[in-house]
């Protein structure tokens, strides 16, 4: 019964997306007040549907109902409650269905939050996302319900949830993950409609950029989630790999930073529309391609959901339609792209137009090595792999480049800046960039390499840029914490935001090449050194939980002759699937983590054991979070609130619209 | 019909069963090397090595036999002497360049290769270029009075929403 | 300027259209299969026991003068139980057939072919899995067709089936026949 209501919401709520795409659309163009205002309810409405939709599937995992092929597919009646209701979305239906509930909830609060937006903005606006509903909802009705049952026959228990999802990391990581990916589709959203109306000015901009910055700051927390259960998980010590799934996120990240200034550009300096507009389109159409990527089979992946190619060509035309559709409405709205504001060829523009242009490059390399495999065997060429060895040595120079150009900005005035001045105002930062890129790493360890002197240099000018803009901005008169105060939270958020990247950087390169990784194989009381840790291994026992049974190793870490820290790495075998899991155990701390797997074990009692010693590598998911935390900071700003208050004000007098061209 | 679509997932179920699914069993394999040298190399061999097989995993990290059969056999081919050239070329001679995650410079890769940094360049400089000629020529119109009262009227007209 | 324009603002969904060439081509095509390097080259150089032949050795020039199919199998391949069938009858057809027992117990292999039925000619012993590797194997079940210069000219992965076998298999090793002779010297 609940699968069947389930089922039956989801239809109802494609057909009140059916309404909400089309009748504000329509009633935009041609002035019809009543069927714009169907825009809003229609929203929530939908989104309630879709939240009993997916209220149901928890309530079927819940009860364990196996007639329903998903529930059958992902769960098992020993489940931990919690993952069942995790392994929720721990399958392509189930995903998929998540996505549509965010997309709906991001519906839904554009349809609350707009109360500044005249009237026909909003319905476009709606209308639009409306449109992608659709999409969504029709691709899980016709391809991939989740409420399918399996009647007459069912299996008495599931199939039990992977194993490897078996982790607090699914909980989070997919949530997080598509609230940034669909997230962008407000902003994109906000884009169609300004291309329908012909309305895009700098309220335009304004408006988007709150929308834009929650859906990045989702994005970034949500990647960074997922490059850290896949250290702590897989049990190889990695945290990124370039898999295709994995650049199938970081695409929509570097086009969405990128769209973001472009934002603050167009909004502050009246430059850049058509661009910002044609980033809003990009930054969504990866977050589909990346949909596509991940469940069509056409690219092979650890994490990819099962493929299926006939699935594939339904999200493919759905891409063709939605993508397609922009980028032609795009062009044929070139006339609304005059170029107002005027820069000169040194200016804070042409410095954010090449911190773009790196943004875009870094994307197009990414989407470069990820297709081309398949662009080698389309041309007949043969299957090629492309993978870390490439995404490494061309993302690099681009993050180092990324960390000067935000170094000397600024110091980079709008408009106009004199290159004498601003060397001037640079030197020391120089200076000291070279001494410490290339001192720091010397003293902390015995070898150095120059990516590590490049990166460190590189952090250091823009600490340095960062410290010395302060001291500017906050050496008016009154005391230092006063003056940082005074100094706007959309400011503060981008020093935070822009600090989190380079400490990112230096925790990619550090622990790229200082880390060291021993497999050893160990006889009981048998210990093994690395830098200044001995590892002793002692042995095994057994343990059972609710639906495995671990074999658990203890490893004691001495440093000089006291013990500093006890780890128990396993091995554990599930016992539905059969699955055998690592589980590593890891010492872990800001300057280095200890980490230690398990592989297998040999006739006589040894054991095979990785033990790996990782300068910095927390610095990686550390400056991620900074970078996102400085988003949200930027989001608190007064402006977007104040301006909230000011335009509601103005909305209810109900100004007639200046239809001012670009 | 229905009848056939139950059985048919029903055996989509068993066949699940039968799978023997992903796993993260760490490929822990243990070789003795002479130097520390010789290990890293060892392991950076193995890093940008594929396994034919596996759904996008290093040998390092592989735990599938034919890994096992690759890894053993480069190391018997380290202990012969032969440099990390020779030794990818070994199993680029069998198993193609499908196995390298380091893809061969050619000219199908030059784009590959080549194509983020001269696209960056062309760009960089045709929008350079086009700004330096934008400045260069007078603006065509010098505010007057008039231009700047429209100017002031718009500042207002942006500041609030239509 | 209002025609550059338009062309440079077309760009960005001409991009899109290439990408969705390539994409659409995708489809459907498995990512995991591997096609062979060794296309065109030789049968590489080896010297391996026969199974069930006690002493007996065999190797890649004795395999010269005759047209016929490499099947790599095992008794721990599943897929391999499958098309033995398929290989019993293409022998009694008079394909000639050589096995390579690939990374298996001599012992389970002969069992196995007792139980089973023997479309082989012979059965090459690879039990550490050598010749596998030279010849690029990575997985079971999977069959060469090979010249009779000992020139590799297709690689089949997966089982064997009679419709693989109409419409691939059995043409090549035709073409093979009666192009006959020197393939030697080409790539």
């Amino acid at each position: 019964m609940l699968a069947e209501v389930g089922h039956f919401s989801l239809i109802i709520a494609l057909s009140v997306a059916l309404l909400q795409a089309t009748l504000p659309l329509w009633g935009a163009h041609r002035n019809y007040t009543l069927w714009m205002a169907v825009a809003r309810p229609a929203a929530l409405v939908q989104f309630l549907f879709v939240v009993l939709a997916f209220v149901s599937l928890i309530a079927l995992f819940l009860q364990n109902d196996f007639t329903v092929s998903y529930v059958a597919m992902q769960s098992n009646s020993h489940l931990p409650y919690w993952y069942k209701i995790s392994a929720v979305w721990g399958g392509h239906e189930g995903s998929l269905l998540l996505w549509v509930l965010i997309l709906a909830g991001w519906s839904a609060a554009v349809a609350v939050f707009s109360s500044t937006l005249p009237l026909d903005a909003v319905s476009r606006i709606l209308a639009v996302m409306g449109w992608i509903s659709i999409g969504f909802l029709l691709f899980i009705l016709l391809t991939s319900n989740p409420f399918d049952r399996l009647l007459p026959n069912f299996p008495l228990d599931g199939n039990d949830l992977n194993p490897l999802l078996q982790d607090v990391g699914l909980i989070i990581h997919p949530p997080t993950l598509y609230m940034g990916y669909v997230g962008f589709s407000v902003v994109f959203a906000f884009s169609i409609a300004g291309l329908l109306s012909g309305q895009l000015d700098s309220a335009w901009a304004r408006w988007s950029r709150p929308w834009t910055l929650i859906a990045w700051c989702f994005l970034t927390v949500g990647i960074a989630l997922g490059s850290w259960w896949a250290y702590y998980e897989l049990g190889w010590g990695g945290w990124w790999f370039w898999d295709p799934v994995e650049n199938a996120s970081v695409m929509p990240w570097l086009s969405g930073t990128a769209l973001l200034h472009a934002l603050s550009v167009t909004e502050k300096r009246k430059v850049f529309k058509a661009w910002t507009v044609m980033l809003a389109i990009i930054t969504f159409s990866l977050s589909l391609l990346g949909t596509f990527l991940v469940r069509s089979g056409v690219l092979t992946s650890v994490h990819a959901f099962a493929n299926d190619p006939e699935r594939g060509l339904f999200i493919l035309g759905f891409l063709a339609i939605v993508v397609g559709g922009s980028l032609t409405l795009f062009a044929f709205r070139a006339s609304l792209f005059q170029v107002q504001g005027r820069y000169q060829l040194l200016s804070r523009e042409t410095l954010l137009m090449l911190g773009n242009l790196l943004l875009m490059v870094a994307t197009f390399a990414v989407l470069l090595g990820t297709l081309f495999p398949l662009i080698s065997d389309a041309l007949n060429f043969g299957k090629l792999s492309v993978g870390p060895p490439y995404f490494n040595l061309v993302f690099t120079p681009l993050a180092f480049a990324a960390l000067l150009l935000m170094g000397a900005a600024p110091f980079i005035q709008w408009k106009k800046q004199e290159i004498s001045s601003l060397i001037f105002s640079l030197r020391w930062q120089a200076l000291l960039a070279v001494v410490l890129g290339i001192a720091v790493p010397w003293l902390y360890f015995d070898r150095i390499y120059w990516q590590v002197v490049l990166a460190t240099g590189f952090s250091v000018w823009l600490a340095i840029s960062m410290l010395k803009d302060l001291k500017n901005k906050t050496c008016h008169g009154t005391h230092f914490f006063a003056g940082l105060a005074a100094l706007s939270r959309s400011y503060k958020g981008m020093i935070l935001a822009h600090s989190g990247i380079a400490v990112l950087v230096i925790g990619a390169c550090y622990t790229s090449f200082y880390s060291t990784e021993m497999n050893v194989r160990l006889q009981t009381n048998d210990s093994v050194t690395i830098n200044e840790f001995r590892y002793v291994w002692l042995g095994v026992k057994t343990r059972q939980e609710q639906n495995y049974i671990a074999t658990v190793g203890q490893v004691d870490v001495y440093r000089g002759d006291s013990l500093f820290a006890r780890l128990y790495p396993e091995k554990r075998v599930y016992t539905v699937r059969q699955n055998v899991m690592t589980e590593a155990a890891i010492d872990g701390s800001l300057m280095r983590d200890l980490y230690v797997a398990m592989g297998d074990s040999f006739d006589d009692g040894a054991w095979a054991l990785r033990i790996s010693h990782k300068p910095f590598v927390r610095w990686v998911w550390l400056g991620a979070l900074i970078s996102a935390l400085g988003g949200g900071l930027a989001l608190t700003d007064r402006r977007f609130r104040l301006q909230r208050a000011a335009s509601s004000a103005a909305a209810e007098g109900g100004a007639p619209g200046l239809k001012v061209n670009a | 019909m229905p009848i056939l679509l139950s059985v048919l997932k029903i055996g989509f179920i068993v066949v699940l069963l039968s799978i023997k699914a992903l796993t993260a069993e760490a490929a822990i394999d243990v070789y003795d090397f002479n130097t520390p040298e010789q290990e890293k190399r060892f392991q950076t061999l193995t890093e940008e090595l594929r396994c034919p097989k596996c759904q996008n995993q290093t040998l390092a990290d592989s735990n599938a036999d034919i890994s096992k059969d690759l890894k053993a056999r480069i190391y018997t081919l380290m202990s012969e002497g032969k440099s990390d050239e020779e030794i990818t070329d070994y199993l680029v001679e069998r198993y193609g360049d499908f196995v390298r995650y380091r893809p061969p410079v050619n000219p199908l890769t030059l784009l590959l290769w080549f194509g983020p940094l001269v696209l960056f360049l062309s760009t960089a400089f045709i929008l350079l270029w086009r700004l330096r000629r934008m400045t260069k020529t007078p603006p065509e119109d010098t505010p007057t009075d008039a231009t700047r009262l429209h100017d002031v009227i718009r500042q207002y007209s942006d500041h609030t929403p239509q | 300027m209002n025609q550059k324009k338009t062309w440079l603002y077309l760009l960005p969904l001409l991009v899109f259209v290439v990408l969705g060439a390539l994409l659409l081509n995708s489809l459907g095509k498995d990512p995991q299969l591997l096609p062979s390097a060794k296309i065109g080259k030789s049968l590489p150089n080896f010297k391996l026991p026969v199974l069930g032949e006690e002493g007996s050795f065999i190797s890649a020039e004795q395999l010269k003068g005759q047209v016929f199919m490499l099947n790599v199998w095992a008794t721990w391949c599943p897929s391999c139980r499958i098309e033995h069938p398929v290989l019993n009858q293409l022998a009694a057809e008079g394909v000639i057939i050589y096995g390579l027992n690939y990374k298996d117990t001599p012992d389970d292999a002969l069992n196995y072919l007792q139980t089973l039925g023997n479309p082989y000619k012979k059965v090459i012993s690879d039990t550490r899995g050598d010749l596998g590797l030279d010849l690029g194997v990575y997985g079971a079940p999977e069959t060469y067709l090979v010249d009779a210069n000992g020139i590799i000219i297709y690689r089949h992965v997966g089982v064997v089936t009679q419709e693989n076998w109409l419409s691939t298999l059995k043409p090549l090793l035709e073409q093979s026949r009666h192009t006959g002779t020197d393939e030697r010297g080409k790539k």
